[in-house]
This record gives C-alpha cells, sequence and structure tokens, in this order.
C-alpha cells in the first residue's frame, strides 16, 4: 500500500477497504512450521477453528492447507490436532 | 448449533495479517465471535490488545463495519449506533437486520468500561457485549487489572521477596452483569468451542442486551508456551479455576462440570506469572480455598434457580 500523506487521508481516517490487513503478511515471524500430512488428515476442521492466524485454508468445508504467507507459528495446530496430522519443525530461512 | 463445516462457510470476517502474538487467544475468540454472527453485523471495541492490533492504519482485519471510540467507552458508543439503527428502521430507511456487538478486554471491562457497560446493559440496548479477558494490561505492557488474579506477577504488582504478586482476589464481573437482572450472562473459554458458539448464538438471538466473559489464554502475558493456549484455557476449567456457565432467564446452568477437578498447581505451573508461588503453599492453600468456595457458591446457585 502507497504512502499518503496527511492531505490524502480520509477524514478521521477511516480505512474503506475492510478485511485489507489481508495485505499485511505476518508469515516472516514464524521461527517453528507446521506441517500438514494429508493423509493423516481426517477433515475435522479443529485446526481451522483453533488458527489465530486464520491460516488453515478450507475450501468447499474440506482443509486444503496452510498459508505461510499468514502463519505465525504458535504450533496450536500441531497440539490440538485430533489425528496428529500436523508436526512442527524449524524454519528454514 | 453449527457445526465447524457450516462455520467455514460464512469465511473469514476477522481476516489473518493482523498483529497479535503468535499463539494469542483473543483472535481465536473473535474468529468464532463472527465466524457465528456472519456478514450483517456492526462492532464496536474499546482500547486493547485485540483492538490495536486488528486495526493497525492503514490496515483493518474485519471485513464488517467496526468502530473504535475509546478506552470506556465501546458499550456507549455500540448503544449509540443500535439507537440510531432502531430509529431508522422504524421509519423504513434501513431494511436489513443488523446486530451489534460491542467486545473489549478486562481492563476496557472490568474497570474503565464499566460504568458505560453497565448503563448499556440498564438501557436494554439490543447488543451483546463480550470480554476476552486475559486478566491484565497486556497490550500496554502487563499492568494488573481487577481481573488479574490473586498471586499473579504483574509489572505492577510485581514479584518479590515480601509480597508474591498480586495480594487481592480477582473482580466476579460475571456475577455483577447476573445482578443487573440481564437475560442472558455466560461465562466461557475458547477450548469447547461449541459451547462458545452456542452461547454467542444464544446471546444475538436475543432481543435485548447479553453479556459474555471469555477466558483468553495469553502467552505473552501468561508466560506459557504459545503452543498451548488451548490446554491451558481447558486446564483452567478442569481446575475449576474458570468455571464454564450460563444464566438465561433468571436460572443458572453450569455447562462443563469436572467430574474429578484437577489441583488448581496444574493451571499455575503451566505460566510463568505464578512461578514464584512454587514454595508458597499457603498462598496456594489461599487460591485454592477461594476458587472451592467460588465453585460451591455456583453449584448451590445452579441448585436455588432450577
Amino acid at each position: 500500500m502507497s504512502k499518503k500523506t496527511w492531505k490524502e487521508i480520509d477524514i478521521a481516517s477511516i480505512i474503506n477497504k475492510p478485511g485489507s490487513a489481508k495485505d499485511f503478511k505476518t508469515g516472516d515471524w514464524r521461527s517453528q512450521k507446521p506441517v500438514w500430512n494429508e493423509d493423516k488428515c481426517k477433515q475435522c476442521l479443529i485446526c481451522w477453528v483453533y488458527c489465530p492466524d486464520s491460516a488453515i485454508t478450507v475450501k468447499d468445508e474440506k482443509m486444503t492447507g496452510i498459508n505461510f504467507d499468514y502463519c505465525k507459528g504458535c504450533g496450536i495446530c500441531a497440539v490440538e490436532c485430533p489425528f496428529k496430522a500436523i508436526t512442527m519443525v524449524e524454519e528454514k530461512k | 448449533m453449527p457445526t465447524i463445516k457450516e462455520l467455514t462457510r460464512t469465511g473469514d470476517l476477522f481476516t489473518s495479517g493482523h498483529r497479535a502474538c503468535a499463539g494469542c487467544g483473543g483472535t481465536i475468540i473473535l474468529r468464532l465471535l463472527m465466524a457465528n454472527a456472519g456478514k450483517n453485523t456492526v462492532v464496536g471495541a474499546a482500547t486493547g490488545c485485540m483492538e490495536v492490533v486488528s486495526t493497525i492504519y492503514p490496515y483493518t482485519s474485519w471485513d464488517v463495519n467496526f468502530v473504535h471510540n475509546a478506552f470506556e467507552n465501546s458499550a456507549a458508543t455500540v448503544s449509540g449506533i443500535e439507537t440510531a439503527y432502531r430509529a431508522l428502521k422504524k421509519k423504513g430507511k434501513i431494511k436489513k437486520d443488523i446486530k451489534f456487538i460491542a467486545y473489549g478486554g478486562d481492563g476496557g471491562t472490568f474497570d474503565i468500561g464499566l460504568q458505560s457497560l453497565s448503563g448499556a446493559v440498564e438501557r436494554g440496548h439490543n447488543m451483546l457485549y463480550l470480554c476476552y479477558n486475559n486478566g491484565a494490561y497486556m497490550n500496554t505492557g502487563i499492568q494488573r487489572s481487577s481481573a488479574t488474579p490473586f498471586g499473579a506477577h504483574t509489572t505492577t504488582s510485581p514479584a518479590g521477596s515480601k509480597i508474591k504478586g498480586k495480594m487481592q482476589q480477582r473482580k466476579d464481573l460475571t456475577e455483577i452483569m447476573i445482578a443487573h437482572d440481564m437475560k442472558y450472562v455466560a461465562q466461557a473459554t475458547p477450548h469447547n468451542w461449541s459451547d462458545l458458539s452456542n452461547k454467542i448464538n444464544k446471546a444475538l438471538a436475543l432481543n435485548g442486551p447479553a453479556f459474555i466473559n471469555v477466558l483468553s489464554p495469553c502467552p505473552l502475558g501468561w508466560g506459557s508456551d504459545p503452543a498451548q493456549s488451548i490446554q491451558i484455557a481447558k486446564l483452567a476449567v478442569e481446575t475449576l479455576y474458570w468455571p464454564v456457565y450460563e444464566y438465561e432467564n433468571g436460572k443458572y446452568k453450569i455447562n462443563i462440570k469436572p467430574k474429578k477437578p484437577k489441583d488448581i498447581e496444574e493451571f499455575l505451573f503451566v505460566q510463568n506469572r505464578f512461578k514464584h508461588l512454587k514454595n508458597e503453599k499457603e498462598l496456594i492453600d489461599k487460591i485454592r480455598k477461594h476458587l472451592n468456595e467460588k465453585w460451591n457458591e455456583l453449584l448451590n446457585k445452579e441448585k436455588c434457580t432450577n
């Protein structure tokens, strides 16, 4: 997003684009990385409920993967997955 | 009760890209809140972590109409919006059904925003107030609030050799809200998403004010492992630290009754904010006694009102 001067900012700093935080990537915060094992996954979507960063991508009620643009690597999904389908590994930069 | 699959259809109305810490419990609560509330919602926020991390200019994580005013008046702001909506609807200028939600942290609810919340509830606005309770002012650097539990270390109640953290018991805000004779008041944690979803839906379906107090694990302030956030919320319920119950139309209902409650030490010592209590048997006994008294009180209330 390009920088605006104070003269161009909307009155009262209203943000006219809802959900614009999607443009801000938080993936580089990560030191641990979740790895999804599709074979073990039973599509219970518990990881989707408990991901604080909405980084579990879901399409047509099925988990399709992890969005590493936003995943901060907290590891909640790996702890909560009832089928141990997600494991945490060291992030290589 | 919605299933997870149904919830995923709403899409993320609280989007990624917010700057909350890894493993934040508050964002899990807000995501669940918005998945249940849906698109036709207006949200107002008190100053606090969840306001600061989600709306850093020029970004916003909110895919619905969102207002932030000040620390003390999220309930007052949303009650004003709700009144304007009712007036416009009466005149036929708005046709849609819109839900109203105000939320705040424990600082913005227990301490600073209590008067505006009390006023909004007394006036009977059709809104849900959700408090994500992480037990201190985490956003400004972990200062004690009236929701901080006994014995917890914060930067303004530091644990030293003489004084072991905060020496006062936390305020029971849920009971204060029940004293307002509200139709719906509840306590919940994110570890049981279906219970929390149920409560959010019940509160939003109501024609009147509702209040939900949700325990929100905070890895930064509690000094806990980010990956364990949900497990700690679970421990809080199993050790009777955080009873999950609701008050509906004058009746108490305890939603989760641990068959064999775990000892409070299991909850305390997964967090660094209590680590100075390790050899303080007396203080732990005091916490245990207080929690047991509160739990028995609650059991009695359930018995009396049913």
